[in-house]
């Protein structure tokens, strides 16, 4: 499939979504929301399926825990994968779930040796239960965590070296993690392993309500910000088209208005071929 | 390469990952941020960044339950919703990842709620609000058609056994109007229940195909239903209907549940003349 602009999809957005035209426009999801035994879900997701490339986003499968994929979970995967061909599967560079309790979000950890083994395995296990290889995703961050053995990117590298697992570049992850902790998002963009990134997020972000522009909050409320477009211009100048979705979870705007956002990243997605032509 | 996507210096972290997850997952949780265990914990705990994932988990926690209890959030308000969802949340954080499927002991929950005493519907309301999420995500199955009953001899009738569609889920309520509050809570204007009869009410709520479906249920009904759920003949289920209401019109009842699709046609369902 040629790289093109793709956008997360909301069930208030189905029948928007089945209007749209349909080229080069695909769609991702969260597998969770479709793990179910029947009805409209995933009646809706598949009617969906039969006229766009879906992308499958996963959040809970817990990859960084110190424990093995819940298998259940992983099955449900694995069903959903099956019934749905999606051209992409993705999960997170984090964990979620910890002894029986699931969390809804995406949580730290250091990057240590052990950490990279163990995540190593779990990648392994979920490529090897999927029968196919899955993107992995750099969270947002948030704190200064001791104990780190690995910078993110590093760490990163060498689970798809060892793992055969691609690399989900979230570029508005980038620039807020950039902003909490204090480095430069630009040099992390610049630095990011170019072969292994076979898909990009854009997404908005919110200033903390008690602190403000100091700590930046991956809310996916709002639409995005002039910062992450530079920044997404310049990765996209510097490796050429990848699939690049506009993700949007939250304070939902009219359909339209994505439509709009997935127009602006497919002309910058247009303009390195143009270059190369 | 700048400094910062360098490999960062190789310090020994004090602490394993499962204990970091470990006492993590506990702040996360934690009343008192600030007493948690390790002191690497604790020191995380203390950024200003930590409080956007307890934050986030909770969050994601209420609006789901909130998305699966919306008559229960209409008739008391977001801000009461929200509060009482976040001691829920607390109690019963979720066990598995589909939070589609989360709360299902809400309503128990609620029952048990000492402010919610003056609201002694809550715990009903929020039981048909969990029937509709589980008629939502049921697996698909064909109804029993009308017709295929019709053709049957009574005789026959009474020695078959229908089992209850894989969607369908029913409740009597004895002593309020638990299906009129819930379905005046779904329509539009259905704010004023000033004109509600105060008086026991039943109610099916299924989803024989598309989207999800509710009569009103009489308690003759749900007995009908709970028989065929336990596996009995239609006869006994129509014995146990009647005497739960001997005035019951059984033929008019059995109809009715045929038309809302009550029962399953699916290889384990012995359904009369059904088709292989």
């Amino acid at each position: 499939m040629k790289p093109s602009a793709g956008l997360g999809l909301k069930p208030q957005h189905f029948e928007a979504a089945l209007a749209a035209p349909a080229a080069g426009l695909w769609f991702e999801v969260h597998p969770e929301n479709y793990m179910v035994a029947g009805g409209p879900r995933l009646a809706w997701l598949e009617t969906i399926r039969s006229r766009h490339p879906v992308s499958l986003h996963g959040v809970a499968m817990s990859l960084a825990a110190d424990a093995d994929p819940d298998t259940e979970h992983l099955e449900r995967l694995a069903a959903l994968v099956d019934r749905i061909e999606p051209f992409i599967v993705s999960e997170h560079l984090a964990w979620s779930a910890w002894e029986g309790a699931y969390r809804p979000d995406l949580l730290p950890f250091p990057r240590t040796r052990e950490a990279l083994a163990r995540i190593a395995a779990n990648i392994g296990r979920v490529q090897d239960v999927l029968g196919r290889r899955i993107a992995i995703e750099n969270p947002s961050h948030y704190l200064r965590i001791d104990g780190h053995e690995w910078s993110e990117i590093d760490f990163l590298t060498t689970l798809a070296e060892r793992t055969g697992c691609r690399l989900l570049l979230d570029v508005n992850n980038v620039f807020v993690s950039g902003r909490n902790l204090g480095y430069s998002a630009e040099a992390y963009i610049d630095a990011f392993p170019t072969r292994f990134i076979e898909e990009v997020h854009l997404a908005g972000h919110t200033p903390d309500p008690a602190l403000g522009e100091r700590l930046l909050v991956d809310s996916h409320d709002a639409p995005i910000a002039p910062a992450v477009w530079a920044l997404y211009e310049r990765l996209i100048a510097r490796i050429g088209p990848r699939p690049t979705l506009i993700e949007r979870d939250d304070n939902l705007p009219a359909f339209d208005e994505l439509v709009a956002e997935r127009d602006r990243a497919a002309a910058v997605l247009r303009a390195p071929m143009l270059r190369a032509a | 390469m700048t400094e910062s996507t360098m490999r960062a210096p190789h310090t020994r972290s004090s602490v394993s990952l499962r204990e970091f997850q470990a006492g993590f997952a506990r702040a996360l949780t934690a009343i008192d941020t600030h007493s948690s265990a390790a002191p690497e914990i604790a020191d995380l705990a203390r950024q200003p960044g930590f409080a956007v994932y307890r934050n986030t988990v909770m969050k994601g926690c209420i609006d789901a339950l909130q998305a699966n209890y919306p008559s229960v959030a209409r008739l008391v308000g977001e801000e009461w919703f929200r509060a009482a969802a976040a001691l829920y949340v607390r109690a019963h954080p979720p066990r598995r990842p589909m939070l589609v499927d989360y709360g299902d002991g809400f309503a128990s929950f609620l029952a048990k709620f000492e402010p919610a005493a003056e609201l002694p519907y809550l715990p009903g309301v929020a039981r048909l609000d969990r029937f509709w999420t589980e008629a939502h995500v049921a697996r698909d199955e064909a109804p029993v058609p009308a017709s295929n009953v019709a053709r049957c001899s009574p005789q026959e009738l009474a020695l078959t056994v229908l089992r209850p569609h894989a969607a369908a889920r029913w409740a009597w309520f004895d002593d309020q109007p638990i299906f009129t509050l819930w379905r005046r809570s779904r329509e539009p204007r259905g704010d004023d229940l000033s004109d509600v009869d105060w008086q026991p009410e039943g109610a099916l709520v299924t989803r024989p195909q598309g989207a999800v479906q509710w009569i009103a249920l009489g308690i003759a009904g749900c007995a009908f239903l709970d028989a065929c759920a336990a596996g009995t003949s239609l006869g006994a289920a129509a014995a146990a209907a009647l005497a739960a209401d001997p005035g019951i019109d059984l033929a008019a009842l059995m109809g009715q549940l045929l038309e809302a699709g009550a029962f399953g046609s699916a290889a384990d369902s012995k359904s009369p003349s059904e088709e292989k």
